[in-house]
Protein backbone atom coordinates (compact mmCIF):
# COMPACT_ATOMS: atom_id res chain seq x y z
CA UNK A 1 0.00 0.00 0.00
CA UNK A 2 1.05 3.18 -0.99
CA UNK A 3 1.39 5.72 1.75
CA UNK A 4 0.84 9.78 1.26
CA UNK A 5 3.90 12.07 2.43
CA UNK A 6 3.23 13.45 5.94
CA UNK A 7 1.58 16.86 5.04
CA UNK A 8 5.11 19.05 5.99
CA UNK A 9 6.86 17.28 3.07
CA UNK A 10 4.18 18.36 0.90
CA UNK A 11 4.78 22.35 1.95
CA UNK A 12 8.28 22.42 1.87
CA UNK A 13 8.38 20.21 -1.46
CA UNK A 14 5.54 22.98 -2.84
CA UNK A 15 7.29 25.86 -1.29
CA UNK A 16 10.28 24.91 -3.19
CA UNK A 17 9.07 24.33 -6.49
CA UNK A 18 7.33 28.15 -6.01
CA UNK A 19 11.11 29.31 -5.13
CA UNK A 20 12.29 27.41 -8.07
CA UNK A 21 9.53 29.11 -10.25
CA UNK A 22 10.43 32.29 -9.22
CA UNK A 23 13.71 31.64 -9.86
CA UNK A 24 13.62 30.27 -13.40
CA UNK A 25 11.69 33.53 -14.03
CA UNK A 26 13.96 36.15 -12.72
CA UNK A 27 16.98 33.93 -14.49
CA UNK A 28 15.08 34.27 -17.85
CA UNK A 29 14.21 38.16 -17.04
CA UNK A 30 18.27 38.67 -16.21
CA UNK A 31 19.27 36.76 -19.41
CA UNK A 32 17.04 39.26 -21.55
CA UNK A 33 15.80 41.65 -19.83
CA UNK A 34 12.65 42.54 -22.40
CA UNK A 35 9.83 42.84 -20.13
CA UNK A 36 11.74 45.01 -17.82
CA UNK A 37 12.77 46.94 -20.04
CA UNK A 38 10.04 47.39 -21.79
CA UNK A 39 7.97 48.26 -18.57
CA UNK A 40 10.16 50.67 -17.48
CA UNK A 41 10.21 52.93 -21.03
CA UNK A 42 6.71 52.39 -21.25
CA UNK A 43 6.10 53.72 -17.71
CA UNK A 44 8.07 56.74 -18.31
CA UNK A 45 6.87 57.66 -21.48
CA UNK A 46 2.93 57.02 -19.57
CA UNK A 47 4.28 59.92 -17.13
CA UNK A 48 5.73 62.06 -20.04
CA UNK A 49 1.72 61.51 -21.75
CA UNK A 50 0.52 62.72 -18.08
CA UNK A 51 2.99 65.58 -17.66
CA UNK A 52 1.60 67.29 -21.21
CA UNK A 53 -2.34 66.23 -21.01
CA UNK A 54 -2.16 67.40 -17.31
CA UNK A 55 0.46 70.80 -17.36
CA UNK A 56 1.93 69.52 -14.03
CA UNK A 57 2.43 72.98 -12.68
CA UNK A 58 3.14 73.11 -8.72
CA UNK A 59 -0.66 73.15 -7.77
CA UNK A 60 -1.53 70.58 -9.77
CA UNK A 61 1.40 68.09 -8.74
CA UNK A 62 0.32 68.12 -5.22
CA UNK A 63 -3.05 66.52 -5.65
CA UNK A 64 -2.13 64.29 -9.03
CA UNK A 65 0.71 62.84 -7.87
CA UNK A 66 -0.61 59.81 -6.68
CA UNK A 67 -3.20 59.38 -9.19
CA UNK A 68 -0.54 59.37 -12.30
CA UNK A 69 1.58 56.69 -10.24
CA UNK A 70 -0.89 54.69 -9.96
CA UNK A 71 -2.21 55.02 -13.45
CA UNK A 72 1.21 54.03 -14.96
CA UNK A 73 1.86 51.35 -12.58
CA UNK A 74 -1.30 49.75 -13.55
CA UNK A 75 -0.53 50.45 -17.44
CA UNK A 76 2.86 48.84 -17.12
CA UNK A 77 1.55 46.19 -15.07
CA UNK A 78 -0.65 44.63 -18.14
CA UNK A 79 2.02 45.23 -20.03
CA UNK A 80 4.52 42.54 -17.63
CA UNK A 81 1.40 40.11 -16.67
CA UNK A 82 0.74 39.44 -20.96
CA UNK A 83 4.69 39.14 -21.30
CA UNK A 84 4.98 36.81 -18.55
CA UNK A 85 2.15 34.53 -19.41
CA UNK A 86 3.04 34.69 -23.19
CA UNK A 87 6.35 33.54 -22.87
CA UNK A 88 5.14 30.49 -20.54
CA UNK A 89 2.33 29.84 -23.55
CA UNK A 90 4.22 30.03 -26.66
CA UNK A 91 7.41 27.87 -26.15
CA UNK A 92 5.00 25.51 -24.30
CA UNK A 93 6.74 25.92 -20.74
CA UNK A 94 3.88 26.32 -19.02
CA UNK A 95 2.67 22.63 -20.38
CA UNK A 96 5.79 21.44 -18.88
CA UNK A 97 5.45 23.36 -15.74
CA UNK A 98 1.93 21.50 -15.22
CA UNK A 99 3.28 18.37 -15.79
CA UNK A 100 5.58 18.72 -13.31
CA UNK A 101 4.87 16.68 -10.25
CA UNK A 102 4.28 19.28 -7.60
CA UNK A 103 0.98 21.40 -6.57
CA UNK A 104 -0.41 23.66 -9.01
CA UNK A 105 -0.79 26.61 -5.93
CA UNK A 106 3.09 26.83 -6.46
CA UNK A 107 2.80 27.27 -10.09
CA UNK A 108 0.61 29.86 -9.24
CA UNK A 109 2.07 31.30 -6.35
CA UNK A 110 5.53 31.28 -8.72
CA UNK A 111 4.30 33.22 -11.42
CA UNK A 112 2.45 35.99 -9.13
CA UNK A 113 5.76 36.27 -6.78
CA UNK A 114 7.75 36.66 -9.93
CA UNK A 115 5.78 39.48 -11.32
CA UNK A 116 5.59 41.12 -8.16
CA UNK A 117 9.30 41.21 -8.06
CA UNK A 118 9.06 42.77 -11.61
CA UNK A 119 6.78 45.46 -10.86
CA UNK A 120 8.47 46.72 -7.39
CA UNK A 121 11.70 46.70 -10.09
CA UNK A 122 9.72 48.91 -11.74
CA UNK A 123 8.27 50.98 -9.06
CA UNK A 124 11.62 51.29 -7.30
CA UNK A 125 13.14 52.97 -10.72
CA UNK A 126 10.17 54.96 -11.39
CA UNK A 127 9.62 56.65 -8.06
CA UNK A 128 12.96 58.15 -8.11
CA UNK A 129 12.75 59.71 -11.34
CA UNK A 130 9.51 61.26 -10.85
CA UNK A 131 10.87 62.69 -7.68
CA UNK A 132 13.73 64.20 -9.46
CA UNK A 133 11.38 65.21 -12.39
CA UNK A 134 9.15 66.91 -10.38
CA UNK A 135 11.07 67.57 -7.10
CA UNK A 136 8.56 65.77 -4.79
CA UNK A 137 9.53 63.49 -2.32
CA UNK A 138 8.31 60.48 -2.49
CA UNK A 139 10.31 57.99 0.19
CA UNK A 140 7.74 58.18 2.75
CA UNK A 141 7.62 55.10 4.67
CA UNK A 142 3.75 54.50 4.29
CA UNK A 143 3.74 55.67 0.54
CA UNK A 144 5.83 52.95 0.36
CA UNK A 145 3.94 50.50 2.27
CA UNK A 146 0.92 51.28 0.11
CA UNK A 147 2.63 50.75 -3.11
CA UNK A 148 3.93 46.89 -1.69
CA UNK A 149 0.02 46.49 -0.38
CA UNK A 150 -1.21 47.94 -3.79
CA UNK A 151 1.00 45.94 -6.17
CA UNK A 152 -0.02 42.71 -4.44
CA UNK A 153 -3.40 42.88 -4.65
CA UNK A 154 -3.09 43.95 -8.86
CA UNK A 155 -0.72 41.12 -9.18
CA UNK A 156 -2.56 38.43 -7.61
CA UNK A 157 -5.19 39.07 -9.39
CA UNK A 158 -3.88 39.80 -12.56
CA UNK A 159 -1.84 36.60 -12.73
CA UNK A 160 -5.14 34.97 -12.30
CA UNK A 161 -6.63 36.52 -14.93
CA UNK A 162 -3.38 36.65 -17.32
CA UNK A 163 -3.46 33.02 -17.57
CA UNK A 164 -7.05 32.94 -18.77
CA UNK A 165 -6.33 35.95 -21.01
CA UNK A 166 -3.32 34.45 -22.84
CA UNK A 167 -5.23 31.38 -23.73
CA UNK A 168 -8.02 33.26 -25.73
CA UNK A 169 -8.23 34.42 -29.20
CA UNK A 170 -7.55 38.25 -28.89
CA UNK A 171 -4.81 37.23 -25.71
CA UNK A 172 -3.13 40.56 -24.84
CA UNK A 173 -5.68 43.04 -25.52
CA UNK A 174 -8.16 40.92 -23.41
CA UNK A 175 -6.48 41.23 -20.15
CA UNK A 176 -6.89 45.13 -19.52
CA UNK A 177 -10.49 44.93 -19.90
CA UNK A 178 -10.71 42.00 -17.35
CA UNK A 179 -8.32 43.28 -15.24
CA UNK A 180 -9.53 46.78 -14.76
CA UNK A 181 -12.85 46.50 -13.12
CA UNK A 182 -12.13 43.53 -10.59
CA UNK A 183 -9.03 45.20 -10.03
CA UNK A 184 -10.40 49.09 -9.06
CA UNK A 185 -11.33 48.99 -5.71
CA UNK A 186 -7.16 48.43 -5.37
CA UNK A 187 -6.81 51.18 -7.45
CA UNK A 188 -9.27 54.01 -5.53
CA UNK A 189 -7.64 52.58 -1.88
CA UNK A 190 -4.31 52.76 -3.40
CA UNK A 191 -4.79 56.17 -4.67
CA UNK A 192 -6.51 57.68 -1.97
CA UNK A 193 -4.11 56.11 0.89
CA UNK A 194 -0.56 57.39 -1.24
CA UNK A 195 -2.71 60.74 -1.54
CA UNK A 196 -3.15 60.81 2.16
CA UNK A 197 0.75 60.10 2.78
CA UNK A 198 1.83 62.60 0.19
CA UNK A 199 -0.17 65.24 1.56
CA UNK A 200 1.00 64.66 5.15
CA UNK A 201 -2.95 63.93 6.28
CA UNK A 202 -3.57 62.38 9.73
CA UNK A 203 -3.73 58.63 10.02
CA UNK A 204 -7.42 57.99 11.00
CA UNK A 205 -7.78 59.77 7.22
CA UNK A 206 -5.81 56.76 5.45
CA UNK A 207 -6.88 54.42 7.77
CA UNK A 208 -9.99 53.03 6.08
CA UNK A 209 -8.52 53.16 3.28
CA UNK A 210 -4.77 50.94 4.05
CA UNK A 211 -7.56 48.74 5.45
CA UNK A 212 -9.09 48.36 2.48
CA UNK A 213 -6.08 47.09 0.93
CA UNK A 214 -5.20 44.46 3.25
CA UNK A 215 -8.55 43.17 3.20
CA UNK A 216 -8.61 43.06 -0.90
CA UNK A 217 -5.22 41.14 -0.50
CA UNK A 218 -6.26 38.61 1.77
CA UNK A 219 -9.55 38.32 -0.02
CA UNK A 220 -8.28 37.55 -3.35
CA UNK A 221 -5.16 36.09 -2.83
CA UNK A 222 -7.34 33.45 -1.09
CA UNK A 223 -9.79 33.48 -3.94
CA UNK A 224 -6.81 33.49 -6.63
CA UNK A 225 -5.47 30.31 -4.48
CA UNK A 226 -8.97 28.37 -4.81
CA UNK A 227 -9.27 29.02 -8.69
CA UNK A 228 -5.99 28.49 -10.45
CA UNK A 229 -6.29 25.28 -10.71
CA UNK A 230 -9.58 25.60 -12.50
CA UNK A 231 -7.93 28.01 -15.19
CA UNK A 232 -5.13 25.97 -15.86
CA UNK A 233 -6.51 22.33 -15.97
CA UNK A 234 -6.25 21.03 -19.66
CA UNK B 1 -36.85 19.65 -30.90
CA UNK B 2 -38.35 19.48 -28.11
CA UNK B 3 -41.92 21.95 -27.89
CA UNK B 4 -42.06 24.58 -25.32
CA UNK B 5 -43.17 23.81 -22.14
CA UNK B 6 -46.52 23.95 -20.89
CA UNK B 7 -45.60 25.77 -17.23
CA UNK B 8 -43.42 28.04 -19.62
CA UNK B 9 -46.77 29.12 -21.78
CA UNK B 10 -48.61 29.91 -18.81
CA UNK B 11 -45.34 31.94 -17.33
CA UNK B 12 -45.32 33.45 -20.05
CA UNK B 13 -49.45 34.80 -19.76
CA UNK B 14 -48.62 35.63 -16.57
CA UNK B 15 -46.15 37.59 -16.56
CA UNK B 16 -47.61 40.18 -19.34
CA UNK B 17 -50.56 40.23 -16.97
CA UNK B 18 -48.83 41.34 -13.82
CA UNK B 19 -46.66 43.59 -16.13
CA UNK B 20 -49.75 44.94 -17.26
CA UNK B 21 -51.37 45.51 -13.74
CA UNK B 22 -47.81 46.54 -12.48
CA UNK B 23 -47.96 49.41 -15.19
CA UNK B 24 -51.49 50.21 -14.34
CA UNK B 25 -50.34 50.68 -10.33
CA UNK B 26 -47.71 53.07 -11.20
CA UNK B 27 -49.70 55.16 -12.97
CA UNK B 28 -52.94 54.87 -11.56
CA UNK B 29 -52.51 53.59 -8.04
CA UNK B 30 -49.01 55.30 -6.73
CA UNK B 31 -50.08 58.69 -6.05
CA UNK B 32 -48.31 61.79 -7.16
CA UNK B 33 -45.09 62.44 -4.91
CA UNK B 34 -45.12 65.95 -3.76
CA UNK B 35 -41.65 67.92 -4.40
CA UNK B 36 -40.93 65.73 -7.88
CA UNK B 37 -43.77 65.48 -9.09
CA UNK B 38 -44.55 62.87 -12.40
CA UNK B 39 -40.71 61.51 -12.60
CA UNK B 40 -40.90 59.70 -9.74
CA UNK B 41 -43.02 57.08 -10.97
CA UNK B 42 -39.97 55.80 -12.91
CA UNK B 43 -38.44 55.10 -9.56
CA UNK B 44 -41.09 51.46 -8.87
CA UNK B 45 -39.50 50.14 -12.19
CA UNK B 46 -35.74 51.58 -11.65
CA UNK B 47 -35.28 49.75 -8.40
CA UNK B 48 -36.88 46.67 -10.14
CA UNK B 49 -34.75 46.05 -12.75
CA UNK B 50 -31.49 47.23 -10.72
CA UNK B 51 -32.72 44.24 -7.94
CA UNK B 52 -32.79 41.84 -11.36
CA UNK B 53 -29.72 43.27 -12.65
CA UNK B 54 -28.05 42.42 -9.16
CA UNK B 55 -29.99 39.11 -8.57
CA UNK B 56 -28.30 37.56 -12.27
CA UNK B 57 -24.97 38.85 -11.10
CA UNK B 58 -25.09 36.84 -8.25
CA UNK B 59 -27.26 33.74 -10.08
CA UNK B 60 -24.35 33.79 -12.21
CA UNK B 61 -21.60 33.50 -9.58
CA UNK B 62 -23.56 30.90 -7.77
CA UNK B 63 -24.02 28.84 -10.66
CA UNK B 64 -20.35 29.19 -11.54
CA UNK B 65 -19.42 27.60 -8.32
CA UNK B 66 -21.64 24.85 -9.27
CA UNK B 67 -20.46 24.46 -12.57
CA UNK B 68 -16.92 24.40 -11.53
CA UNK B 69 -17.44 21.41 -8.96
CA UNK B 70 -19.84 19.20 -11.22
CA UNK B 71 -18.46 20.16 -14.78
CA UNK B 72 -22.20 19.92 -16.01
CA UNK B 73 -23.08 22.15 -19.54
CA UNK B 74 -26.28 22.98 -17.92
CA UNK B 75 -24.60 25.58 -15.40
CA UNK B 76 -22.84 27.14 -17.64
CA UNK B 77 -26.08 27.82 -19.56
CA UNK B 78 -27.73 29.21 -16.71
CA UNK B 79 -24.62 31.30 -15.87
CA UNK B 80 -24.67 33.07 -19.44
CA UNK B 81 -28.30 33.40 -19.82
CA UNK B 82 -28.61 35.04 -16.06
CA UNK B 83 -25.78 37.53 -17.28
CA UNK B 84 -27.48 37.60 -20.55
CA UNK B 85 -30.42 39.03 -18.97
CA UNK B 86 -29.21 41.20 -16.40
CA UNK B 87 -26.65 43.33 -18.75
CA UNK B 88 -30.04 44.53 -20.27
CA UNK B 89 -32.49 45.36 -17.07
CA UNK B 90 -28.94 47.14 -15.31
CA UNK B 91 -28.53 49.27 -18.67
CA UNK B 92 -32.56 49.90 -18.37
CA UNK B 93 -31.94 50.55 -14.75
CA UNK B 94 -29.04 53.00 -15.74
CA UNK B 95 -30.89 55.10 -18.14
CA UNK B 96 -34.46 55.14 -15.61
CA UNK B 97 -31.78 56.35 -13.37
CA UNK B 98 -30.61 59.25 -15.29
CA UNK B 99 -34.20 60.14 -16.27
CA UNK B 100 -34.83 60.68 -12.88
CA UNK B 101 -31.54 62.64 -12.31
CA UNK B 102 -31.79 64.93 -14.38
CA UNK B 103 -34.34 67.04 -12.73
CA UNK B 104 -34.42 65.63 -8.82
CA UNK B 105 -30.37 66.45 -9.08
CA UNK B 106 -30.11 68.30 -12.20
CA UNK B 107 -27.87 66.30 -13.90
CA UNK B 108 -27.68 63.45 -15.88
CA UNK B 109 -25.11 61.45 -14.64
CA UNK B 110 -22.89 62.25 -10.80
CA UNK B 111 -20.00 59.75 -9.75
CA UNK B 112 -22.23 59.07 -6.71
CA UNK B 113 -21.50 55.30 -5.09
CA UNK B 114 -24.45 53.26 -6.55
CA UNK B 115 -23.63 54.97 -10.09
CA UNK B 116 -20.41 54.23 -10.28
CA UNK B 117 -20.69 51.11 -9.06
CA UNK B 118 -23.75 50.60 -11.51
CA UNK B 119 -20.70 51.36 -14.54
CA UNK B 120 -18.05 49.39 -13.52
CA UNK B 121 -20.90 46.00 -13.03
CA UNK B 122 -21.47 47.00 -16.45
CA UNK B 123 -17.88 46.91 -17.93
CA UNK B 124 -17.80 43.53 -16.25
CA UNK B 125 -20.76 41.91 -17.69
CA UNK B 126 -19.24 42.98 -21.03
CA UNK B 127 -15.44 42.04 -20.14
CA UNK B 128 -17.21 38.68 -19.47
CA UNK B 129 -19.23 38.64 -22.77
CA UNK B 130 -15.70 39.28 -24.02
CA UNK B 131 -13.73 37.04 -22.78
CA UNK B 132 -16.20 34.04 -23.91
CA UNK B 133 -16.22 35.51 -27.29
CA UNK B 134 -12.54 34.76 -27.65
CA UNK B 135 -12.55 31.34 -26.66
CA UNK B 136 -13.40 28.62 -29.15
CA UNK B 137 -13.55 25.45 -27.02
CA UNK B 138 -16.83 25.11 -25.27
CA UNK B 139 -15.31 23.44 -22.27
CA UNK B 140 -12.96 26.13 -21.97
CA UNK B 141 -15.14 28.93 -22.35
CA UNK B 142 -17.53 27.61 -19.40
CA UNK B 143 -14.77 27.46 -17.21
CA UNK B 144 -13.12 30.50 -17.85
CA UNK B 145 -16.89 32.19 -17.44
CA UNK B 146 -17.72 30.65 -14.43
CA UNK B 147 -14.35 31.95 -12.92
CA UNK B 148 -14.59 35.12 -14.33
CA UNK B 149 -18.13 35.38 -13.19
CA UNK B 150 -16.65 34.24 -9.04
CA UNK B 151 -14.08 36.72 -9.46
CA UNK B 152 -16.55 39.81 -10.45
CA UNK B 153 -18.94 38.84 -7.91
CA UNK B 154 -15.99 38.95 -5.05
CA UNK B 155 -14.90 42.13 -5.93
CA UNK B 156 -18.34 44.14 -6.57
CA UNK B 157 -19.18 44.65 -2.78
CA UNK B 158 -15.78 45.91 -2.12
CA UNK B 159 -16.05 48.33 -4.90
CA UNK B 160 -18.96 49.18 -3.54
CA UNK B 161 -17.53 49.55 -0.04
CA UNK B 162 -14.77 51.40 -1.45
CA UNK B 163 -16.62 54.02 -3.25
CA UNK B 164 -18.88 54.43 -0.52
CA UNK B 165 -16.28 55.60 1.56
CA UNK B 166 -16.40 58.88 -0.53
CA UNK B 167 -19.33 60.82 -0.66
CA UNK B 168 -22.92 59.89 -1.44
CA UNK B 169 -25.91 61.63 -3.06
CA UNK B 170 -27.98 58.76 -4.03
CA UNK B 171 -31.15 58.24 -1.44
CA UNK B 172 -31.40 55.26 0.37
CA UNK B 173 -34.97 54.74 0.28
CA UNK B 174 -35.37 51.35 1.51
CA UNK B 175 -33.92 50.84 5.53
CA UNK B 176 -31.79 54.18 5.53
CA UNK B 177 -32.60 57.40 6.01
CA UNK B 178 -29.92 59.93 5.14
CA UNK B 179 -30.11 63.36 5.53
CA UNK B 180 -27.39 64.44 2.95
CA UNK B 181 -28.83 62.24 0.30
CA UNK B 182 -31.02 64.60 -2.18
CA UNK B 183 -34.35 63.61 -3.89
CA UNK B 184 -35.07 61.01 -0.71
CA UNK B 185 -38.64 60.59 -0.09
CA UNK B 186 -40.52 58.20 2.40
CA UNK B 187 -43.07 56.30 0.79
CA UNK B 188 -47.27 56.36 1.83
CA UNK B 189 -48.11 53.41 1.97
CA UNK B 190 -49.94 52.81 -2.08
CA UNK B 191 -46.54 53.55 -2.61
CA UNK B 192 -45.08 51.13 -0.56
CA UNK B 193 -47.58 48.36 -2.48
CA UNK B 194 -46.34 49.51 -5.58
CA UNK B 195 -43.04 49.48 -5.32
CA UNK B 196 -42.71 45.93 -3.44
CA UNK B 197 -45.34 44.50 -6.52
CA UNK B 198 -43.17 45.88 -8.87
CA UNK B 199 -39.99 43.83 -7.24
CA UNK B 200 -41.88 40.65 -7.61
CA UNK B 201 -42.95 41.15 -11.28
CA UNK B 202 -39.80 41.77 -12.26
CA UNK B 203 -38.32 38.88 -10.43
CA UNK B 204 -41.52 36.60 -11.99
CA UNK B 205 -39.85 38.27 -15.18
CA UNK B 206 -36.39 37.64 -14.71
CA UNK B 207 -37.50 33.59 -13.77
CA UNK B 208 -39.33 33.67 -17.00
CA UNK B 209 -36.80 35.08 -19.19
CA UNK B 210 -34.27 33.09 -18.01
CA UNK B 211 -35.87 29.94 -18.76
CA UNK B 212 -36.48 31.05 -22.46
CA UNK B 213 -32.62 31.99 -22.03
CA UNK B 214 -31.83 28.33 -20.96
CA UNK B 215 -33.93 26.68 -23.74
CA UNK B 216 -32.37 28.79 -26.16
CA UNK B 217 -28.46 27.87 -24.93
CA UNK B 218 -29.73 24.17 -24.84
CA UNK B 219 -30.65 24.10 -28.14
CA UNK B 220 -27.64 26.21 -29.35
CA UNK B 221 -25.32 23.25 -27.98
CA UNK B 222 -27.75 20.44 -29.52
CA UNK B 223 -26.98 22.61 -33.03
CA UNK B 224 -23.49 22.86 -31.86
CA UNK B 225 -23.44 19.08 -31.26
CA UNK B 226 -24.99 18.22 -34.78
CA UNK B 227 -22.77 20.45 -36.71
CA UNK B 228 -19.64 18.55 -34.91
CA UNK B 229 -21.46 15.17 -36.12
CA UNK B 230 -22.37 16.94 -40.14
CA UNK B 231 -18.34 17.90 -40.16
CA UNK B 232 -17.18 14.40 -38.94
Amino acid sequence: MKTSPPPINLLRRTFQATVAIIWKDLAAEMRSREMLSAMLVFSLLVILIFNFALELDIKARQTVTSGILWATFAFAGTLGLNRSMAIEKDRGCMDGLLLAPVDRSAIYFGKAIGNLVFMLVVEAIVLPVYSVLYNINLFHPGLLAVILLGSLGYVVVGTLLSAMAVQTRTRDVLLPILLFPVVLPVLISAVKASQGFLLAAEWTEIAPWFNLLLVYDVIFTAAAFMIFDYVVEE
Amino acid sequence: MTPKPRLLAVLDTVCIVLFLIAVGLVFFYAPLERSMGQVQRVFYFHVATAWVGMLGFMVAAGVGVVYLRTNHSLWDIVGLAAIEISLVFFFVAIVTGSIWARPAWNTWWTWDTRLTTAAIVELIYAAYWMLRQGIEDAEKRARFGAVYAILACISVPITFASIRLLRTIHPVVVGGGDPNAEGGFSMTPAMRVTFFYSLIVFSILFVDMLWHRIRLGQLAEKVEQLKLKLSA
